[in-house]
């Protein structure tokens, strides 16, 4: 049961072959006894799941067809919960259950999809190997040696673990798409504004946004249906008409344009993740589909810019956890430099104090326009070479990340090499474009992932472009060792 | 020496929103504490703040009243500093692309003179939360009620010369809001807040002299005794040979002084940037004309208008617009009883007399308009005399009714009728021969003046309330057939 994808549970739901109530459970079985493995969850709510999947069998015995019915799914814990803890990774949110639900999460359950809990993730959204988490970190189902990605490893990991169906994540610079390659899974990172923020704590509010992780492009498109809403609580939220993203699932490629961005190609890529994108590319031509070089000229000042205005945000965004109101207060402080002080030293991690470092540098008096007004101009420049560039093409194709999942402590000394993980995710976020990875071959029996990038709001065309490669290759079939 | 003040004003207005500028949560003022805060001003992780169009409203239409530049595109920015009352860390402020540009407005000064007073700009802000160190014993309390409620910081240039200009440019201000109904511009409650920015220089001098930054003031009065006891300090210091520190003060209204707040030490470093969660808000003209056609008549209109309409001087135009309340209730006492110059008398005279005396706001006045100029209808109709009058209007501030009811119960109503009137004259005329004879044997140009003698004797037998125009006609004729 567990090794089918949603589009075919929902099929096994609407026709009474299961209950929710037993998928639930089912998966709620394979938690308890497997999670020990991968620490991909944080917070399982067997109690909530279990009500939601009664309440949504009572639906499905009313006749309702709603695809994600019943659907046991996780939510990473960086999107609030009513009444259930929402930590973000961190020692400082280790106490905090929220008083409200992020509207994705409302989205799910309006849906009547079943939340199994919380999963991990790297602290407050910052890391590329789920390293950082204060409740230690999640180990790739492909090989528990090698981390699963960061920062949405828990909810890759326990997608790839078929610990649940899908997986809600986030994305600020690669967090979805690359954790999707390193498991071997589907990971869509949406256009900015197409999903609301409200409810998803903030790391970087301009770069943020929600997407998920599945096994398939049909189950991303299914699951972004509900995901993607217009919101009047997001200001930043574009009120653009919803989608079906299913219903161009079945558009042939003859005809499409893929550009292949030359600067994507070059040193630091291995040589075998390039062969395995090579080879894709070849696929999509035996598709119908053509393809042509492109140059995105300001590919090597992504990674600078985004490692400014990211922290930059951060400073700002995580001000708010000062022991005052909730989150974690340090014992008997002194006085309020001494709460401030000790509450935040003692709540954050490592790399949280890090950006908040960095990003209070660059925008302090004397630095601001060297630093983030410089970054700023890079960002409109990174983002009007895609606009350049989809002039000529329909999708962008590369890889996700240089190389396959890595092993654990092999970057955390040296966090250049480890923000270079995201070398090639992180310019769509930067211009607010939709991305997905998918799996594409096998490197050292670990999975590859190829990305597409996709034009503003063009996540339908780009799922199918997903969708397509996945009739002709069966790279997202095949589950990791010791799952099935 | 000759010293020149010179200062500058920020003024913090709370806007009258129903609900805060970036939440829900309402405004009203004297919740029981953190009643009113709800997760978005208690900064929860994962809220997000969507700006309320009442605030912008609100403060184009201040922009438009003073003459402003309205900025079609402006920018919410953060800026960054840790307080337990700033729940987020940072307050949602306007730095670089401000709502309201620069603008002008004129003062009137007690001596007739006129100053123009340059507006630098006004933003749309965010309001923090309070702290409370009273109640709690080696604790302190927060109340976020008042976190997120709206708020535009006016910032004037440094164009004024003395406390008293300063203080009729916050008048202006405080007429101006209050006319526009954006705020109530209460003081007391921390509506309208005012900081001063004062430094001294010697006349003639070109170059501006270190300022200081007086906190908080939250009355006129305060406002000018902080100005001139702030320059007084200045002056002694450089005087003495020292020199003034750029630095942030508090006025202590009960030791009358100034005292120095933060250090320069430790002065913050804001790291102001644009705020991701809030886009750019751009206006276009025709959001912005449709307001402008919706703006009521301002103060320097109004007192305009009063001039050439009830042909009153500008002094009590002036005096009578200052403030909208009391203009509404001239104008419908004007209108009412058709007697402009007598309602301007009777407002600011004696009904801004009784409010000043008893303390009372004019919203809280016993009677109205309407029944005020129902007084004046009486005088005019010849009921009562203007005497009679003042003693109808006590009645009237004591909450005895109409002008009407009070003249009947108290039995006030003047005698016009002539078969009454010529027999109080007959007696006084027959009580008082030796004066009579007087008269009688009186040239005719000191005739007028010896009249007085009998009407106050006819106007003393009748309480005040003989007719004395008719009572002069018989007089005259009486005495005549002396």
């Amino acid at each position: 049961m567990h090794t089918k994808t949603i589009a075919q549970l929902g099929k096994a739901l609407r026709s009474k072959e299961i209950t929710s109530v037993e998928l639930t459970q089912h998966y709620l079985d394979r938690i308890a006894e497997l999670d020990s493995r991968y620490n991909s969850f944080i917070t399982v709510t067997p109690e909530i799941a279990l009500a939601q999947a009664k309440a949504a069998d009572e639906r499905l015995a009313n006749g309702d067809t709603s695809p994600l019915c019943g659907i046991p799914i996780a939510h990473k814990d960086i999107f609030c919960t009513q009444g259930v803890r929402t930590s973000c990774a961190s020692k400082m949110l280790d106490n905090f259950i929220a008083p409200y639900d992020a509207t994705i999460v409302e989205n799910y359950q309006r849906a009547g999809a079943v939340m199994l809990g919380k999963t991990n993730m790297d602290e407050f959204a910052m890391g590329s190997s789920n390293e950082t988490s204060y409740y230690g970190p999640v180990k790739n189902p492909w090989n528990t040696n090698c981390v699963p990605g960061g920062s949405s490893g828990g909810s890759a990991a326990a997608v790839a673990a078929l610990l649940a169906p899908a997986a809600t994540a986030s994305d600020t610079g690669g967090s979805i798409r690359q954790p999707a390659a390193l498991c071997g899974l589907t990971g869509i990172k949406p256009t900015y504004g197409r999903v609301s923020r409200w409810g998803m704590i903030a790391f970087a509010s301009s770069l943020d946004q929600a997407g998920t992780l599945t096994r398939t492009a049909e189950d991303a498109a299914l699951m972004l249906n509900t995901m993607a809403s217009f919101d009047a609580k997001d200001s930043t939220c574009v009120d653009q008409p919803l989608e079906d993203y299913t219903t161009t699932l079945g558009d042939s490629l003859a005809g499409l344009t893929i550009g292949i961005p030359e600067e994507y190609f070059g040193e630091g890529l291995h040589p075998d993740t390039a062969k395995a994108v090579q080879a894709a590319i070849k696929t999509y031509e035996s598709l119908g589909a053509k393809t042509r070089s492109i140059s995105l000229p300001h590919t090597d000042l992504a990674v600078p810019a985004y490692y400014v205005i990211a922290p930059a945000e951060c400073s700002a965004n995580l001000s708010r956890f000062d022991g005052v109101r909730y989150g974690h207060r340090c014992d008997e402080p002194k006085d309020l430099a001494d709460l401030y002080k000790r509450s935040r030293s003692e709540g954050f991690g490592d790399e949280v104090k890090r950006r908040i470092l960095v990003g209070t540098y660059a925008l302090s008096a004397g630095y601001y326009d060297a630093y983030y007004n410089k970054a700023q101009q890079v960002r409109r420049l990174i983002k009007q070479d895609f606009v350049d560039a989809f002039k000529d093409v329909d999708v962008i194709l590369g890889p996700t990340s240089p190389s396959p999942a890595f092993e654990f402590g092999a970057k955390t000394q040296d966090p250049v090499a480890m923000y270079l993980e995201d070398i090639y995710t992180i310019a769509t976020n930067l211009a607010g474009l939709p991305g997905l990875s998918i799996p594409c071959g096998m490197v050292d029996d670990k999975p590859v992932g190829l990305q597409l990038i996709g034009n503003y709001f063009a996540e339908g065309k780009l799922l199918n472009v997903a969708h397509q490669f996945q009739l002709a290759t069966d790279f997202h079939q095949q589950l990791a060792p010791a799952t099935a | 020496m000759e010293w020149e003040i010179v200062i500058g004003l920020e003024i913090h207005v709370q806007l009258a929103t129903q609900s805060k500028i970036f939440s829900g949560a309402s405004t009203a003022f004297g919740a029981d504490a953190n009643t009113q805060a709800c997760a978005i001003d208690l900064a929860m992780p994962g809220t997000l703040p969507v700006a309320n169009e009442e605030a912008f409203r609100y403060a184009v239409m201040f922009g438009l009243a003073m003459n402003s530049e309205i900025g079609q595109r402006s920018v919410f920015e953060r800026k960054n500093y840790f307080y337990p009352d700033l729940p987020k860390g940072y307050q949602t402020t306007q730095l670089e692309e401000p709502i309201v540009g620069p603008g002008v407005i004129d003062i009137e000064l007690a001596n007739g003179e006129t100053r123009s007073v340059r507006l630098h700009h006004a933003h749309l802000e965010e309001d923090a939360g309070k702290s409370l160190h009273e109640d709690y014993q080696g604790m302190s309390g927060i109340d976020l009620n008042r976190a997120g409620t709206p708020l535009i910081e006016i910032v004037s240039e440094p164009d004024m010369r003395s406390a008293e200009e300063a203080v009729a440019y916050l008048k202006k201000i405080h007429s101006i809001i209050t006319y526009l109904g954006i705020s109530d511009g209460e003081m007391s409650q921390g509506s309208m807040r005012c900081d001063a920015n004062v430094s001294v220089r010697l006349k003639g001098e070109e170059k501006l002299g270190n300022r200081c930054e007086i906190k908080n003031i939250n009355s006129f009065k305060f406002v000018e005794k902080a100005i001139n006891v702030e320059a007084e300090r200045q002056i002694e210091i450089i005087e003495d040979g020292g020199s003034i520190a750029q630095e942030t003060r508090l006025y202590d209204a009960d030791k009358n002084e100034t005292r120095s707040m933060r250090s320069k030490e430790v002065a913050n470093d804001y790291r102001y940037f644009p705020c991701p969660d809030l886009l750019p808000v751009m206006l276009d003209d025709d959001y912005i004309a449709a307001i402008k056609s919706t703006l009521p008549e301002l103060p320097d209109a109004k007192r305009d208008r009063f001039v050439s309409e009830y042909e009153l001087s500008a002094y009590d135009a002036g005096v009578l617009t200052t403030d909208r309340a009391t203009a509404d209730f001239f104008e419908t006492t004007a209108r009412e009883s058709g007697e402009p110059k007598l309602a301007a008398n009777w407002v600011m005279v004696d009904l801004a007399g009784y409010l000043n005396k008893t303390d009372t706001a004019l919203k809280d006045c016993p009677f109205n308009a309407e029944q005020l100029a129902g007084l004046i209808r009486r005088i005019k109709d010849g009921t009562i005399s203007g005497k009679i009058a003042k003693q109808v209007f006590e009645g009237m501030c004591n909450a005895e009714g109409n002008a009407d009811t009070i003249i009947e119960a108290r039995g006030l109503k003047q005698v016009s009728d002539t078969g009454a009137l010529e027999k109080m004259v007959d007696e006084v005329i027959a009580n008082n021969q030796a004066q009579v004879q007087n008269y009688v044997n009186a040239d005719e140009a000191k005739r007028p003046k010896m009249l007085g003698f009998f009407v106050g004797q006819i106007m003393k037998a009748s309480k005040g309330q003989a007719n004395p125009q008719a009572v002069n006609e018989i007089l005259l004729k009486k005495l005549n057939e002396q």
